[in-house]
């Protein structure tokens, strides 16, 4: 046999064509909507067209009436069963369906369940409800001032929903009180949504002569979402042994599918009463009115820092906006999630952060849209602020940013906020951006073409991510600590199986995961299968967002099959008629040491496991590895933009955007690109289309796709990417995540691009979405 | 995202549409692209009780030239449009404007005729055809009626149709040698309804000088706009920065555009004037004979 390399087995750092794509590019994908089960009924939802408004009255008669309408839910039958009301992650509670009192636009108010999707849309139409209109909260800046929205929880007497902070509060104040040289920005992070293109829904099939429940659903987390759906129902059957969530391929995620959302309840629920199979699909319209949407920040963020040019403090001011109910998806004690990351890439004395969340009448939300828990928020502050330093010292914002930067003999490096960054080397990734950009000679055309009157910005951020959540010291949700499963089946004839509590909804897991144990057993990547999504199989996990996959899951999968590998040598070492001792595993497979001629394969092992067995050895080869990491990993990068603007329309172009990313070991540098192109896409999105606006009413402004925007191919550049390498010290394979780094590290390089290009005539700001009509605004009061 | 339900026709000839129009009256609604009718329904923005489907009528889907007209008919696709030669040889208004209405899938299906009929100002081809001094035939019980498209569009999503009738074909006169056209949209991405877009279309004299001038202004007011003070100030002049300067600042005093989730109506106003100035010295520069 032919020595065996990482090409070879499609190993690690190989890039291995994606296996999931062969049935998603013929169109042969499984999504909810695909599932067609015998006798299967569907429901839908009447909803709020107010954003605040009491409950009167609901008069289903007419709806019940429609031919095929077998059923309206209200909040008054799901009282009966005591599941009226939910826990969100965030430990908030939150209306299933509304009872005295709707909270937000397009809130769920009745469940219709009926023969068709068609006759439940009837149905939905002739529900009868009776609202009286109330004042709605919709700018989250007065929230604090206006009456309170949660009147169904006792002791909240205003509409704050926490108040959070870290750092050194009086060491910050400290520097900033003497410090030479202040600056100071208000920025809007506007709320966008992540709009994955399949939007939620679920299948759910209750047997009622079993008692057993299977619930096909739209989840980034079908273990924890089924520890909830038991410790919530189980007192109407869905215990947890009874109760199978089964995640099929899903279209996309970004964090939008990490909650429980009403209509898997309902449906869940329909089923149970009814006795079949319920059905219920979003529209896109209520995927965008009512599902987790992301940001929404409202930040004031000062530095302190020495004339020279040093960075010696930050501060942060944040306001939240949470919307009706606090469902944002958090580490449960981390309420602003991991926002005080904020520092980012730069070395400082003292550092202090605020947040005040507070409840308005739109939509819960604020999941992370390929984003690790606010980190996106936070590169968002830190990128902006430190251009707008290098703006007040005269300061080139490359130079600037190095002369703060972490240095990499720092690392691990303590934050002044208290976490621990892994491993970087900020400066080799900002020289390689540079050197692909030809950043002086990008310099010196700027400078010819504002002679010249025309507009160009190049713009910067220098971002660090972090990802893998999380320690189970420190993290869980609802309890439930963030670590992950990975178990591992090596077949007698040399084939493997590989379960993880993860779920791939795009990143590519058959792929990556196959390609991790590929190469810790010496087993062709081609020759295993990676499942994940289904409880019933699946070992526990808390699933995937927040970059975690890897960082979490990879590191079980890693021991899972480093394990394997142990018992294996014993067996190796039976055939080879050795001690254990004199068997090593070299070129991928065990050899005798100093006698390589002298080796079996691990499928020659794997045989043995099930066929001859040494004596004292159990049989078989397969084992469950739970991975609690000993920290987050610390992704990071630097990313360039460069921008043409047409001063007439205020129209611009990206004309180039240069990202270098670093996330340590690069399993699949064609999966990796391929997440970084997806994150930028994103990234640009917000920097440039998305926001979630609501009018003075509190009505929703954009519904549909025609006015929320996802870029095309047109406005899209050609990313131009190039990475380093620094693993993490603690990860078994060094990798580190990089799902969300291009989301977290792009929008602000935009930004600081356009600013850039305006920065001559007085301009320190502009909010996002960025659109040519503010730019032309922001011109035309220039007086330009 | 589900219609109501609705009866559904399909003729096979323009009198049996019309016969069926005249039964149903304003229940019911013509059906040829759909890309404007079905999203209402599927949104129940529009539950017309009657649907008359009319993509099996035979021989409407032409565009072609004849008599010193390019003529399009009720069915003919977008998609036709880029195809045609005489539409890129002797119509580069036509031209750019079919490569910004929504995506290629769309103009497969979308019709001209419908892009006119459902009377939205936010539509690309009205402004357009105003600009090119276009006109309507209109068939009903009684026959058929020409309209100029300037007297077609009444007011947001109203036009000089009746319950009765059916947009049968559209009349555009061939321009004479010397003339150019140009169609400048800002959007808020591709495929997008303009925020503002203005369309110019003018023949010059081997003098340079304009003796005929067209402008239409999308998505500026409640209808499509043709921007009549411009187009009368620019006849028998040059086209110096000055005159187009005036041209832009009458156009602009046209609109009456509102502000909405694209944009300020201060800046879509602003843009009339900037793009009308655009759009004129890109269809001279045609008219001249260049490709620019």
């Amino acid at each position: 046999m032919a020595t065996q390399t990482s090409q070879s087995l499609g190993g690690l750092g190989q890039s291995v064509k994606r296996k999931e794509d062969v049935r998603f590019i013929q169109g042969k994908g499984n999504y909810i909507e695909d599932i067609y089960l015998p006798g299967m009924i569907y429901g839908a939802f009447v909803r709020s067209p107010f954003a605040h408004a009491l409950i009167k009255g609901i008069d289903s008669s007419a709806a019940l009436e429609v031919e095929g309408v077998l059923a309206v839910v209200t909040a008054k039958e799901l009282a009966e069963h005591n599941l009226a009301w939910m826990p969100t992650f965030a430990g908030d509670t939150q209306a299933v369906l509304a009872g005295d009192r709707v909270l937000f636009q397009g809130q769920e108010v009745a469940f219709v369940v009926a023969t068709s999707q068609y006759t439940a849309a009837d149905g939905v139409e002739r529900v009868e409800v009776d609202y009286e209109e109330l004042a709605p909260v919709v700018d989250p800046h007065k929230s604090l001032e206006m009456p309170v929205i949660r009147t169904d929880k006792e002791d909240q007497k205003d509409n704050l929903i926490f108040k959070w902070d870290a750092g050194d509060r009086e060491a910050t104040d400290r520097i900033f009180n003497e410090a030479e040289v202040v600056v100071s920005q208000h920025t809007e992070y506007q709320r966008v949504h992540p709009a994955p293109l399949e939007t939620c829904g679920c299948v759910a099939n209750h047997d009622p002569v079993t008692g057993h429940t299977v619930i096909y659903m739209t989840s980034q987390a079908p273990h924890a979402h089924r520890t909830v759906f038991a410790l919530v129902a189980g007192h109407v059957g869905l215990e947890e042994h009874k109760t199978r969530v089964v995640a099929p391929d899903i279209g996309g995620g970004f964090g939008n599918k990490v909650p429980i959302y009403p209509g898997y309840v309902l449906a869940t629920v329909a089923s149970v009463l009814i006795g079949k199979p319920v059905k219920w699909i979003e529209t896109r319209t209520e995927n965008l009115q009512s599902t987790g949407f992301a940001r929404d920040y409202h930040t004031t963020t000062e530095l302190a820092a020495s004339k020279d040019g040093r960075i010696r403090a930050m501060r942060v001011r944040t306001l939240a906006d949470h919307g009706a109910f606090n469902a944002q998806a958090n580490p449960s004690k981390w309420p602003a999630g991991l926002y005080s990351i904020c520092t980012g890439s730069y070395d400082m004395e003292a550092a202090h952060v605020e947040v005040n969340a507070v409840y308005t009448n739109k939509a819960p939300g604020g999941v992370a849209y390929r984003c690790s828990f606010r980190v996106t928020e936070a590169a968002y502050v830190i990128e902006r602020a430190v251009d707008l330093l290098a703006r007040e010292l005269d300061m080139d914002p490359v130079e600037l940013r190095r002369k703060n930067f972490i240095p990499k003999e720092k690392f691990p490096y303590r934050s002044p906020t208290g976490w621990v960054y892994d491993s970087g080397d900020y400066h080799a990734a900002m020289d390689k951006a540079l050197k692909i950009a030809g950043y002086d000679e990008l310099r010196k055309e700027q400078a010819e073409k504002r002679a010249r009157g025309e507009l160009m910005g190049i713009g910067i951020s220098s971002f660090t991510e972090i990802a893998g959540a999380g320690p189970r010291k420190q993290f869980d949700i609802l309890g439930l600590s963030m670590n992950d499963g990975a178990e591992i089946r090596v077949h007698p004839t040399g084939t493997v199986t590989a379960r993880l509590g993860v779920k791939s909804q795009g990143q590519g897991h058959e792929t990556t995961f196959a390609q991790i144990i590929a190469e810790e057993l010496g087993i062709p990547s081609e020759k295993i299968i990676v499942e994940e999504g289904d409880t019933d199989t699946a070992p526990y996990g808390l699933g995937t967002y927040g970059s975690r996959s890897t960082p979490v899951a990879g590191g079980a999968t890693v021991l899972a099959a480093r394990r394997i590998r142990e018992k294996a040598r014993r067996i190796a070492a039976h055939l080879l008629e050795v001690s254990v001792e004199d068997v090593e595993w070299k070129d991928y497979q065990f050899q005798v040491k100093g006698v390589p001629d002298k080796a079996k394969t691990m499928a020659e092992v794997a045989f043995a496991a099930y066929t001859n067995v040494p004596d004292g050895e159990e049989m078989g080869l397969e084992t469950t590895f739970y991975y609690d990491p000993p920290n987050f990993t610390f992704p990071f990068g630097t990313y360039i933009c460069v921008v043409d603007i047409d001063p007439g329309t205020g129209e611009f172009k990206i004309r180039r955007f240069i990202a270098v990313d670093d996330a340590g070991t690069i399993i699949n540098p064609m999966v990796a690109e391929g997440q970084v192109h997806g994150g930028l896409a994103e990234g640009l999105a917000i920097a440039t289309m998305q926001e979630i606006r609501f009018d003075e009413q509190g009505n929703l402004l954009n519904s549909s796709f025609a006015d929320y925007l996802l870029p095309t191919a047109v406005e899209t550049p050609d990313w131009e990417l190039g990475k380093t390498v620094t693993p993490s010290p603690h990860h078994p394979i060094g990798a580190k995540g990089i799902g969300e780094s291009a989301n977290v590290g792009s929008p602000q390089a935009i930004v600081n691009a356009v600013v850039d290009a305006l920065s001559h005539l007085g301009v320190t700001h502009i909010d996002m979405p960025i659109t040519p009509w503010k730019i032309w605004q922001v011109i035309q009061e220039k007086g330009v | 995202m589900i219609p109501s339900a609705f009866e559904y026709y399909a003729p096979g000839s323009v009198a049996e549409a019309i016969a069926l129009l005249k039964t149903h009256g304003d229940e019911a609604k013509i059906l040829s692209g759909g890309h404007s009718l079905i999203p209402l329904m599927k949104l129940r923005f529009a539950s017309p009780a009657v649907i008359i489907d009319i993509n099996g009528i035979p021989g409407l889907d032409y565009v072609k030239e004849e008599g010193g007209f390019l003529k399009i008919g009720a069915l003919a696709r977008e998609a036709s449009l880029e195809s045609s030669p005489v539409v890129q040889q002797k119509f580069p208004l036509i031209a750019d404007v079919v490569k910004v209405i929504a995506d290629p899938q769309v103009r497969n299906r979308a019709t001209v005729a419908g892009n006119l009929a459902h009377g939205d100002p936010a539509n690309d081809h009205p402004a357009v055809m105003l600009a090119l001094g276009a006109e309507v035939e209109l068939t009903g019980p009684g026959g058929s009626r020409t309209l100029p498209v300037s007297e077609f569009f009444v007011d947001l999503l109203e036009t000089a149709l009746t319950p009765e009738e059916v947009l049968t074909e559209i009349r555009v006169p061939v321009p004479p040698a010397g003339s150019g056209g140009a169609y400048y949209k800002i959007e808020r991405k591709v495929g997008d309804f303009a925020t503002i877009a203005v369309g110019s279309q003018v023949t010059l004299d081997s003098g340079g000088r304009v003796t005929a001038a067209g402008i239409g202004l999308t998505n500026a007011a409640t209808t499509p706009i043709k921007a009549t003070d411009a187009e009368a100030y620019l006849v028998g002049k040059s086209l110096d920065d000055a005159t187009l300067e005036e041209a832009g600042r009458l156009a602009m005093a046209m609109s009456d555009p509102s502000s909405d989730s694209r944009a300020p109506a201060a800046y879509k106003k602003a843009m009339v004037k900037e793009l009308t100035i655009r759009t004129l010295k890109r269809a001279a520069e045609r008219a001249r004979g260049g490709q620019a």
